[in-house]
This record gives structure tokens, C-alpha cells and sequence, in this order.
């Protein structure tokens, strides 16, 4: 080896080790303390096992959770991100109305999340919401706190309405990179608007498209907010996210055990359905050519 | 196949124009023979890229027609006016295979399956592709997805026309000279009309059958290689075409003597009486000869050279100076040496009269 041995840099990325051992492993690793352990209260702890993950990974009310997690996330990536794409592709590449687009696009983005829930709340009130009582109105018995279905309605209406912009933005930054040249080539040979789309813009648009599901998933996935500021998990269970459920379990009835190794499983989902989602699509259509 | 004209063809990017600058282009009349390759040259912003998007239809102009065998074609889309263009970076079609990039034009135009497959693989061959056919034409190098976005015209045998943008930008040199090579082939043996769109000279010289030069909006010359370098018809052809360009120094007619630098040139050939004021003397570097000051015997005037710099590019030596305090460049051929003290001496009959930037044509 002529090369000299360098470890200057172990020093400077010291920080960073630092920072994300603060943020990440040491509360990471108090959950995972937690999780193998059973309390009286009092400070003192008894060795559990597995006996938590056990009980978490076969109890139906995880289970039901978990289906309603995955349906949540399902329906709100299949509405957002093709309307995303469909907006973007409608919004003006030139001109005055860039910016009037681009700001009223990011307006959703900067409002709280309790706040959209709290705005959607209201705005679905049978006697004061504009919503709700023109709903009543024309004779549609919209109610969420009663209806199941009317509740789900509501929330994904409230993440559509919330978080439909960010996929826009994304897109919209992609399509604007496509140089002008592919566009013309395309209409040189004869293509047309549909297959424009589905061999330039779409191939184009797969890197912000693979942030804009895995941002959009994992959002989704933990979503807390609307529906505990809407129903608070109800009307019965039927809003009750894995999120709801974990709350409930950690300081509603203070199962710290339980609670701690349903965050541990919670986290791995998240992790898992990412890694397959950032897989499945880097490399769709990569193996076909080799 | 046609034969490409452009009438009375101007156009701006404003939406009003009021003044000449407004115009990208200004007025252009020009015919593009069938089956011609042309070199569109000039400088960056000259308009060539302007006047190769009008002829193929992705522009439409302020004013003027655009006629393909006769016919105005002027409203017509790029795709109806059956002509293919090559764009400066390569453009394909990253999800498709090498075969189904060269397919696509022919399947949008409702090609016959078995005619397809025919084609392409013809097409595959002619451009030394065959072997990665099924491969995804996202991997491949530059100088091959150039050859592909060449292909997609190619592919198409009854195209009008076939327009480069500054094809070869993004080519590696030794892949440049390739691909070169086989663009004159294939216009040899596909007989297609080429437009070629390119600021850099050689490329134009090489390629070309008739190059023209464009100069701010306007066609200043048009002509094949030789014309253009010996008797350029502005100084800016001169100036943009050679290397060094031609020199170009002021001067006074009277008669067939040219009074320039203090020193009075015999003219070979008779002008006419010029009534404009700005005329100048144009001789190209390589019809300098530079002789030491002391070996006097030429009858043409010797004019006292200050040389500034030399530079060697191998085969001889640009030799960059003055005369008179005006700048001249030389070249200096192989194994002779810089004299210390030197005069520049004009070959006589290759010099070029030129009024108010105009090169002045001699009487017959």
C-alpha cells in the first residue's frame, strides 16, 4: 500500500454519529428496552422476552390496525399520485401564471396538520359546516361521526385536499427539467399526446415519482392527526390507525411493554413496504434490456 | 424527397417587431435542391437553429412561405410535412429497446408488422447496431443514441428531408469523425436532402456539398468549400471560415491599384469606380508570404511586419503581427524560419476588394 492512511475524516463525520445517536438510536434503543421488559410501575422491571411481540403480532386488534393502515395507504396513493401527475401536467410551463399555480399548490403544504383537521371537522358539520349542511341539504345523510364510510371519506379527503400538492410540486419540477428537444423529437415521429406521456413524461418523471410514493407512504402510514382530531379513532374502531392504537395503548393504558414492541413492528412495516417500493421501482424495466 | 424553398421568409420571437434587431431572421430567399446536402454555418445566435425549426415545422414564421416541391407547407405540423430531425443531444426513448426506438415512428404511422421488422433490422445493420438490438437504449454511449435518433429518420425511407442541430455536440472527437463518415455514406446511398446545422467549420466543409453562411438573421454567402475560402463574398465569411481567417485591412481604390498600408497593390483584375466610402483590402494568411527585411525580390510591395507572436500547430506556424498598425496573420510554412526583421508580402492575385463589408466583384 503506497497509499498514506488518512482517519482525519472519522473526525469530521464525529458530529453527525453524534447527532443521529441523540436523535435515533438512544430513543430507538429505550423503546427496544421497554419492549422486552414489564413493569408494576414503580421504576422496576421484569424481564419479558418476546412475550410482547408475541401478544402484539397475534392480536386482532393489531391485525385490524395494520389492514386499516394498509387500505388507507393504498387508497390515498392511488388518488394522489395520479392526480398529482394529471395536475401537474395541466399547470402552465410559461408565463404569469407559474407562479399564481406554484403558490396556490403550496398553500395546503403549510397549513398544520391538526389545523386541516380541525378546518374538515367543521367544514362536514351537519348544522354549521358548509360541507355537511349542503350535503344534508340535497338530501345526502352525510354524518362522520355515526357513518363509518362517511368518516373514511372525510380523512382521505382531508390528506387528498392536504397532500395532493407535494406530489405536484415533485412532478411538476420533473416535467419542467424534460429538455424541449424530446417533445419535438416526438412529434417528429408522429407520437402521440398519450404515447408522449407514457415514453417521455412517465420515464422522466420515475425518480420524483419513486419520492413522491415512498414521502407520500410513509406519511400516510403514520397518519395520527385527522382522524383523533376528527373521531378520535371512531365512529367505534373504524378510524383506529395503528398510530390511534398506540397511543391509546402507551398513555391511555399506560402498557408500556405492549406499546413499546408494537412501535418496534410498526417501524419495521414502514421499513419493509419502503424498501419495496424504492426496489420495485428502480428497477422497473432496468433488467429487460441486460 | 423534395426540393425544399423558402420565400420571403422572416421571423421574430416578439409578437410585434418594430425595428431589423426584432427579426431572428430577416428576409430569406433560398432554394434547397433535392437529394442536396447543405451546411447551415454561423456563429451561436446567428439563427440557424431559427431557420432549421421554420423549414421543419416545430417554428412557425412572422412572415414568408416555406414550399416543398412547390407546394406551401408553411401550416402544416413537422409530422404532416414528413421530414426528421436530429436533434444537438441525443433523443431516444429510455424505456424502449434499440429495436423498438427505431420501430416507433413507423408504428405510429400505422407501418404493416412485417414491414416493420424488416425495416428496422435493415436500419440496425446500416448503423452497426444489430448486436444490441434487444438492449435498453438508456445504457448506451452518445455517439450510439445519436446513431439511434439518426435511425428514427432514416427508418422512414420516404422522408422529405433530413435536418441536423448540431449533431455531434456531445460526440467524443474520434467518434465525431465516425459518425461523420457515415452520414456522408448514408446521404450517398439514401439520396435524402440533408440539412446540417453546425457552428464549427470543418464539420461544415466536410460534409457539405454547398455550405451557407449565415451572419445576424441574414445569408451572407452561399457556396461549396472552395468558393467560400477563396473569394468570400463578406468579410465575415472570410473572417469565420480559414484558420486564421482572412485578413482584412482598410484600404483606397483608384483604378486597379489599391492603396492599403501605406503601400500601393497592383491588382490583377479591373473594378469598377466605387462610390463607397468604407472599402477594404482582404487577403487570406496563407497567401502572406514573410520574407526578411535584407532579401529584397519581389515586385510587389514588401510592408515592414511587426511580429508579435508565433505559433506552432505542427504541419506550419501562424505568424500573428502587424502592418502599418493594422493585424495581420501569416503562416509560415515548414522549415522556414522567422526572420528577426521582417516585411509580409501579398500574393497579388488573391486579393479580394470588399466596399462597406461587400466583396466588389471585378469587371470581366
Amino acid at each position: 500500500m503506497d497509499k498514506p492512511w488518512n482517519n482525519k475524516a472519522w473526525f469530521f463525520v464525529l458530529p453527525v454519529f453524534l447527532l443521529v445517536a441523540l436523535s435515533a438510536v438512544i430513543p430507538l434503543m429505550t423503546v427496544v428496552n421497554y419492549s422486552v421488559q414489564d413493569t408494576f410501575g414503580g421504576n422496576q422491571f421484569f424481564w419479558a422476552g418476546t412475550e410482547w411481540y408475541t401478544e402484539v403480532l397475534t392480536s386482532s386488534r393489531f391485525h385490524d390496525a395494520l389492514i386499516r393502515n394498509l387500505i388507507f395507504s393504498g387508497i390515498i396513493l392511488a388518488i394522489e399520485v395520479p392526480l398529482g401527475i394529471a395536475i401537474a401536467l395541466s399547470m402552465p410551463r410559461k408565463g404569469i401564471w407559474v407562479p399564481v399555480c406554484l403558490i396556490l399548490m403550496a398553500l395546503p403544504l403549510l397549513i398544520p396538520w391538526n389545523v386541516v383537521g380541525t378546518i374538515w371537522k367543521v367544514f362536514g358539520r351537519t348544522d354549521i359546516g358548509l360541507l355537511g349542511y349542503t350535503l344534508t341539504a340535497i338530501g345526502v345523510e352525510y354524518n362522520y361521526v355515526s357513518n363509518a364510510v362517511h368518516a373514511w371519506i372525510t380523512i382521505i379527503a382531508m390528506d387528498v385536499w392536504h397532500w395532493t400538492s407535494l406530489v405536484v410540486l415533485l412532478c411538476y419540477s420533473g416535467l419542467v427539467a424534460i429538455p424541449e428537444a424530446y417533445y419535438q423529437a416526438a412529434r417528429i415521429d408522429g407520437a402521440s399526446r398519450w404515447k408522449v406521456f407514457r415514453f417521455i413524461q412517465l420515464p422522466k418523471l420515475k425518480r420524483v415519482l419513486l419520492i413522491a410514493v415512498l414521502l407520500r407512504f410513509m406519511d400516510s402510514f403514520m397518519i395520527y392527526t385527522e382522524p383523533f382530531v376528527l373521531t378520535g379513532g371512531g365512529p367505534g374502531n373504524s378510524t383506529t390507525f395503528l398510530s390511534i392504537d398506540l397511543v391509546k395503548m402507551a398513555i391511555g393504558q399506560f402498557d408500556l411493554g405492549p406499546a413499546a414492541a408494537m412501535s418496534i413492528v410498526y417501524f419495521l412495516i414502514i421499513l419493509l413496504l419502503s424498501w419495496v417500493f424504492y426496489t420495485v421501482m428502480t428497477n422497473y424495466g432496468v433488467e429487460r434490456g441486460k | 424527397m423534395a426540393r425544399i424553398t423558402l420565400d420571403k421568409l422572416a421571423h421574430s420571437y416578439l409578437a410585434a417587431p418594430k425595428s431589423d434587431e426584432d427579426y431572428a431572421l430577416k428576409q430569406i430567399d433560398l432554394d434547397w435542391e433535392d437529394g442536396g446536402a447543405y451546411a447551415l454555418l454561423g456563429p451561436s445566435g446567428c439563427g440557424k437553429t431559427t431557420l432549421l425549426n421554420i423549414i421543419s415545422g416545430l417554428l412557425t414564421p412572422s412572415a414568408g412561405n416555406v414550399l416543398f416541391d412547390g407546394q406551401p407547407v408553411t401550416q402544416l405540423s413537422p409530422e404532416a410535412r414528413n421530414i426528421a430531425q436530429v436533434f444537438q443531444f441525443p433523443v431516444i426513448y429510455d424505456t424502449m429497446t434499440v429495436a423498438e426506438n427505431l420501430a416507433f415512428p413507423l408504428r405510429n404511422r400505422g407501418v404493416d408488422k412485417r414491414e416493420i421488422e424488416q425495416r428496422v433490422n435493415d436500419m440496425l445493420s446500416t448503423l452497426d447496431l444489430t448486436d444490441k438490438a434487444r438492449r435498453r437504449a438508456a445504457g448506451l454511449t452518445a455517439d450510439e443514441k445519436q446513431k439511434i435518433s439518426l435511425g428514427r429518420g432514416l427508418v422512414r425511407h420516404d422522408v422529405n428531408a433530413i435536418l441536423f442541430d448540431e449533431p455531434l455536440t456531445v460526440i467524443d472527437p474520434h467518434m465525431k469523425w465516425q459518425l461523420r463518415t457515415r452520414l456522408k455514406e448514408l446521404h450517398e446511398q439514401f439520396e435524402h436532402t440533408m440539412i446540417y446545422v453546425t457552428h464549427d467549420q470543418t464539420e461544415a466543409l466536410t460534409f457539405a456539398d454547398k455550405v451557407v453562411v449565415m451572419y445576424e438573421g441574414e445569408i451572407v454567402q452561399i457556396g461549396t468549400p472552395e468558393e467560400l475560402f477563396d473569394e468570400p463574398a463578406h468579410t465575415f465569411v472570410g473572417y469565420f471560415i480559414g484558420s486564421p481567417g482572412m485578413n482584412i485591412l482598410p484600404a483606397e481604390l483608384q483604378g486597379s491599384t489599391l492603396i492599403s498600408a501605406n503601400a500601393s497593390f497592383q491588382l490583377q483584375r479591373n473594378y469598377p469606380v466605387l462610390d463607397a466610402s468604407h472599402v477594404e483590402l482582404g487577403i487570406r494568411p496563407e497567401f502572406v508570404r514573410v520574407e526578411s527585411a535584407s532579401a529584397k525580390q519581389s515586385d510587389s510591395p514588401s510592408l515592414p511586419y511587426a511580429i508579435t507572436s508565433v505559433e506552432n500547430i505542427g504541419r506550419h506556424r501562424i505568424i500573428r503581427g502587424s502592418v502599418a498598425g493594422h493585424a495581420l496573420d501569416a503562416i509560415l510554412p515548414e522549415g522556414k524560419d522567422v526572420p528577426s526583421e521582417a516585411v509580409a508580402v501579398f500574393d497579388e492575385s488573391h486579393i479580394n476588394v470588399y466596399s462597406d463589408s461587400h466583396l466588389v466583384k471585378p469587371r470581366a
